[in-house]
């Protein structure tokens, strides 16, 4: 809907001339949260964060999003507690003014693959592998974006050659990417017992990364359709009151008398 | 002695002679509501931004993560930024519609220069503003737009480079320019409310305008409660426009790079600025020479400005002006189509096209203002021979 207006008011950001250089654009996909009055499937964020800490958080960082954050949108307090525990993080200085690792707890923020963009790029053959928190607010086309790449992955078209290390796929800009094919089916173990086919586990993590990008989107909806039906009401009330008190001015008869 | 009504007290007495008893003309209509509606998105961007600011840090290192803070650790932090945000695109929108009103009705006439030219600086400053919030957040775009804009000062022949070193503080755009962007940031639409009350002050000395563009002073009705009734329904539908934006669409205006950390290693595939500098930039980019593009970015500035002394036309309102009123409903297309060319790349036709258009952007101020004007009186006057 978003999208749509941007484009009615022709306020849509590039042009896209050539989508071997941009990507190829990806289809819009019906996401369930999509609509203005529709909220994210929680049970879809829940098996997206077990694609994402099974899969995608071996390289890629979800540095905004805390424990803290899970509870009540996908787990439950006592759930993400006990995964938090499972975690080592470094805090202090303590009383003797040394560091100590101590378990995680629910304020602290998931953890990083690297300690820094070097390390990261060190390891994955000068490739940075971005943070995920805003991925999906980003990129062009968002969560269609990110759903098409992870699917996107093809032979590459006769005369395409892809360098050693690269991948070929149509969605990413340039159309190699250093990311390989990381979704196959089987790939996660969900623990409400779903199929973990690719499109699934695609679908699944597009949307837990929409709620990382936004996490705010059920509240900020429900808060926008009371208040915009509220206002409403305000519209049909202002408008009648001015016309009510505008009534005399709107009746009056001028009339010039040209003779005398 | 009998005391006199607080409203004929002083200072009330002001707030009871420019919004209360105040003459105004009964024709009205509505377009005229978006000088009230400008005056409460100030408000709105004022309030949102004194918030905003105790929680945002300005430094290279922490913007970014603290707008994101905003976000997501803020109580109702996500509604005071999307509204401060999507505040600015709504400024835009309503005192574009409110220049356009005045171009149409030939609100800039006689006697009324001086409410022109300072609406035309009020408009500067809010550019000014709106281009170093956006800055601000620290992502990709705030951080290219920032070293594309400041750079135009480096096409000022010999002292260029220096002044572009002074505005960003260093040698490149950096901490010393994020901290000085928000300190005016700040500052700026304390300034803006100034040049305000000076705008209507300057109105009141004679009085609104009004679409049949001839004396008013016939038929005046006070402000309150006919006016503030009737801009009180525009403040309300704009108020459901605004939300809808807000709670379902917030980032549509914007840009999603600049969701991506500023990273001075990695341009942009393409720098855009927000959608209401588009035009602008679509003229700036019609010229192939970097100091003529600043020049015509300066002369869009100076015809605004000369537009009340150039115009030559007697009648104010395009009601009657029929050819005025084609011409009128050109250059808005024309400013529509720049727009839409100031977010094309820089390749064939986009190039031609945007040349096109600002030759019609200039015309229509600098030649069909000022002639057009004597050519409808010559019209006036002609009397066929039989």
């Amino acid at each position: 809907m978003g999208v749509a207006s941007a484009a009615l008011l022709g306020l849509a950001g590039v042009a896209h001339a050539d989508e071997a250089e941009h990507g190829l654009h990806s289809a819009a996909y019906p996401w369930p949260h999509e609509g203005m009055f529709d909220s994210y499937d929680h049970a879809s964020i829940r098996r997206g964060h077990q694609v994402y800490q099974q899969v995608c958080a071996a390289c890629h960082s979800l540095n905004l999003v805390a424990y803290r954050n899970l509870v009540g949108v996908c787990y439950t307090e006592d759930e993400v507690k006990a995964m938090a525990e499972e975690i080592e993080v470094t805090d202090g200085p303590d009383d003797t003014g040394e560091m100590f690792d101590r378990p995680g707890k629910l304020s602290d923020r998931l953890p990083a693959p690297y300690a820094n963009e070097e390390g990261a790029r060190y390891a994955n053959n000068g490739a940075y592998p971005p943070d995920l928190s805003l991925i999906t607010k980003a990129r062009h086309d968002g969560q269609n974006y990110v759903f098409s790449l992870l699917l996107g992955y093809r032979e590459p078209p006769a005369g395409v050659s892809v360098r050693e290390g690269l991948h070929y796929n149509p969605y990413f800009p340039g159309g190699a990417i250093a990311m390989p094919k990381m979704l196959v089916d089987g790939g996660v173990e969900y623990d409400d017992g779903t199929p973990a086919t690719e499109t699934q586990m695609a679908k699944d993590v597009t949307t837990f990364l929409a709620w990382a990008a936004e996490p705010e989107a059920d509240d900020r909806k429900l808060m926008g359709a009371k208040f915009m039906f509220a206002l409403s009401l305000v519209a049909v009330q202002a408008v009648y009151y001015k016309r009510w008190m505008w009534s005399p001015i709107k009746a009056r008869r001028l009339v010039v008398n040209a003779v005398h | 002695m009998r005391r006199l009504s607080l409203l004929k007290q002083p200072l009330l007495s002001v707030v009871n002679d420019h919004l209360i008893d105040y003459p105004t003309p009964s024709n009205l209509s509505y377009w005229w509501g978006f000088g009230s509606l400008a005056g409460i998105c100030l408000i709105v961007q004022i309030l949102t931004g004194i918030f905003l600011a105790m929680h945002y840090t300005p430094h290279v290192d922490l913007a970014f993560v603290s707008v994101e803070h905003i976000m997501r650790d803020v109580n109702g932090g996500w509604f005071l930024r999307y509204m401060h945000a999507n505040g600015a695109s709504m400024f835009f929108i309503v005192v574009y519609l409110h220049l356009f009103r005045g171009l149409y009705f030939g609100s800039y006439a006689s006697p009324r220069e001086l409410v022109w030219i300072v609406g035309v600086v009020i408009l500067l400053l809010m550019i000014l503003t709106a281009f170093i919030g956006y800055v601000l957040p620290w992502g990709q775009m705030s951080f290219w737009g920032a070293t594309v804009i400041t750079s135009l000062a480096s096409a000022i022949p010999v002292v260029g480079m220096d002044i572009t070193y002074w505005l960003w503080g260093g040698f490149s755009v950096d901490n010393a320019t994020l901290n000085r962007f928000f300190s005016l940031h700040y500052l700026l639409p304390f300034i803006i409310a100034g040049a305000s009350i000076v705008h209507i002050a300057a109105l009141h000395q004679y009085g609104s305008n009004n679409p049949l563009g001839c004396l008013a002073v016939v038929d005046k009705v006070s402000f309150y409660p006919y006016f503030f009734l009737k801009d009180l329904v525009g403040w309300v539908i704009f108020a459901l426009f605004f939300s809808f934006f807000i709670y379902f669409a917030p980032n549509a205006l914007g840009h999603p790079d600049n969701y991506i950390p500023a990273n001075p290693m990695s341009t942009p595939a393409h720098i855009v600025p927000e959608w209401y500098f588009l035009p602008v930039y679509a003229i700036l980019r019609s010229i192939p020479n970097k100091l003529a593009g600043v020049a015509a970015i300066g002369l869009v500035f100076v015809s605004l400005l000369l537009l009340p002394f150039i115009n030559t036309s007697s009648i104010r309102s395009s009601n009657f002006r029929p050819l005025h009123k084609k011409l009128f409903w050109l250059f808005v297309a024309d400013c529509l189509l720049l727009g839409w060319i100031g977010c094309q790349p820089v390749e064939d036709p986009y190039v031609l096209i945007g040349q096109l258009a600002s030759v019609y952007f200039f015309a229509y101020f600098l030649i069909f203002i000022p002639f057009l004007g004597k050519f409808e009186k010559a019209l006036l006057h002609y009397v066929p021979r039989d």
